[in-house]
């Protein structure tokens, strides 16, 4: 694993409820350097359809969604706006 | 209240006659601002508070009139009024004055516009497309207390098609719209539209998110999560809703007219009074006389005129239809 893989922080959200999972990720970003990516996963449904608006909304740029096999997504987050 | 408009007469009768000796501002009790109460010579002070937006200064002299002139207490109304009980005739014209200081006046009861009521709109709401305190502002300054021959009539503003302000219960409603455009070679195919779509109006072809334009009721919350900014808005503006009322028989308004600037708001809701002074008998309602006359008569005379982009097939108001108890 290359060091930027391993920087990347994972935060796991499956189950946790709106809006909870937007509170652990914007707590998340905080720690992150401007630039710097967090991934995150959440379930379908109002998690999926909440927290990318939220993350717009307060300036972040979502890199990167996947869907996995369980049906859940994975997105990739940069911190700030550049 | 209809039954007590002979009532009502005596009452404005006697009251013309204090005014005389209290030197009372007659315009303002006609208005209808004081609104009388079940205790003999108490009235609720009912206060001008368009979108529902107030002053501090404003919020102060209320809670000094409560306790002044009234029992302590304040109500706030279902239309964003501050009402004031308990407020004995004999002192209208201090609590006049004391409005007064702080440029505020009373609302009004009776056959006029009333006050509008807004949401907070795009100003600080996260869903609001459009800037509704501004609109109800305007409105509020140019059309407030107009005579309309017939009932109340009564004007609310949504942001959005959440409609937090019921604007299908109004005489005349408007909410915020948006239109979405995609702009295919920004969008990265991530699907994130589709899944904020509550309308089931986007769905993924290949790559691309291709938009149901029957289904799509322009709440703009695909462009608002958008990662790229590759969903952009085309156009926005105001929806028009006519002929909704509350009450013992209440009515479900009709969607009449979409994508609205503010002037063309302002020219609406001159026209639409205009059509039911002339169109409405006795003491109905708008709504009642829309019935009556079909909406076909009121197309044709007042959007038509005006050169709105109207709503006129069933179908192309059936996405904004939520159902119900219609006793069928
Ligand atoms: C004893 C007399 C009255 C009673 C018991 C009464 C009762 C009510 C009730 C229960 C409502 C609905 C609550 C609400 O919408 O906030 C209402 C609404 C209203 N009434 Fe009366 N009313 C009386 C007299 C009057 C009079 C004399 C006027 C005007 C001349 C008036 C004007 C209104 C208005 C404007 C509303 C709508 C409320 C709003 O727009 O904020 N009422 N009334
Ligand atoms: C501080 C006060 C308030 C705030 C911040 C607020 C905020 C909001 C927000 C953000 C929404 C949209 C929710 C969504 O996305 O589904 C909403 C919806 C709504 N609000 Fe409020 N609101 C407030 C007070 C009120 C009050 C006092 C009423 C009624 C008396 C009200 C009635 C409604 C209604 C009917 C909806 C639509 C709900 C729906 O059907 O989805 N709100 N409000
Ligand atoms: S109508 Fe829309 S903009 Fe207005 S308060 Fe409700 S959700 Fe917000
Ligand atoms: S504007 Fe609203 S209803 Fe229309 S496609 Fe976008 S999210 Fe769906
Ligand atoms: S959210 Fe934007 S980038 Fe993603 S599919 Fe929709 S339009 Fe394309």
């Amino acid at each position: 694993m290359s060091s930027e893989i391993s920087e990347t922080t994972l935060l796991d959200l499956r189950g946790v409820l709106c809006p909870m999972n937007w509170v652990r990720i914007k707590l998340a970003l905080e720690e992150l350097p401007e630039g710097g990516t967090l991934d995150v996963i959440l379930d379908d449904g109002e998690p999926m359809r909440n927290v990318p608006r939220s993350v717009k909304g307060e300036g972040h740029r979502i890199l990167r969604v996947r869907e996995q096999e369980d049906g859940t997504y994975r997105l990739t987050i940069r911190n700030g706006s550049i | 209240m209809s039954d007590d408009a002979p009532k009502m007469e005596a009452l404005k009768a006697g009251l013309k006659h204090e005014a005389r000796k209290l030197k009372l501002d007659f315009n303002q009790l006609k208005s209808g601002g004081f609104i009388k109460q079940t205790q003999k010579d108490l009235f609720t002070v009912r206060l001008r508070c368009p979108g529902g937006m107030l002053r501090p200064e404003q919020l102060q002299t209320a809670a000094r009139i409560a306790e002044k002139y009234g029992r302590g207490q304040i109500h706030l109304s279902v239309r964003q009024s501050v009402e004031i009980p308990y407020v004995d005739y004999r002192h209208f014209d201090d609590v006049g004055k004391e409005l007064a200081a702080v440029e505020w006046s009373v609302a009004s009861c009776g056959p006029r516009i009333r006050v509008p009521t807004a949401c907070a709109g795009c100003s600080y709401n996260p869903n609001g497309l459009t800037d509704t305190q501004a609109l109800c502002a305007e409105v509020d300054r140019r059309f407030f207390g107009t005579e309309t021959g017939h009932h109340k009539f009564k004007i609310a503003f949504s942001g959005c098609p959440i409609d937090c302000f019921r604007t299908r219960e109004m005489d005349l409603g408007f909410q915020g719209m948006l239109e979405p455009e995609l702009d295919e070679d920004l969008c990265n195919g991530c699907g994130l539209c589709v899944k904020g779509c509550e309308e089931d109006a986007l769905v993924m072809e290949g790559e691309l998110p291709r938009r149901d334009l029957d289904r799509c009721n322009f709440c703009g919350d695909c462009v608002k999560v958008c990662p790229v900014d590759a969903m952009l808005a085309r156009r926005s503006g105001w929806l028009a809703r006519v002929g909704g009322k509350h009450g013992k028989h209440p009515l479900f308004a009709y969607e009449v007219a979409q994508f609205l600037s503010e002037e063309q708001v302002c020219s609406l809701v001159e026209k639409t009074v205009d059509w039911y002074r002339e169109n409405g008998e006795g003491r109905e309602r708008i709504g009642v006389s829309i019935v009556r006359h079909g909406l076909g008569k009121y197309l044709e005379e007042v959007v038509k005129p005006l050169d709105l982009e109207a709503v006129e097939a069933p179908a192309a108001r059936r996405r904004y239809w939520s159902g119900g108890n219609f006793y069928e």
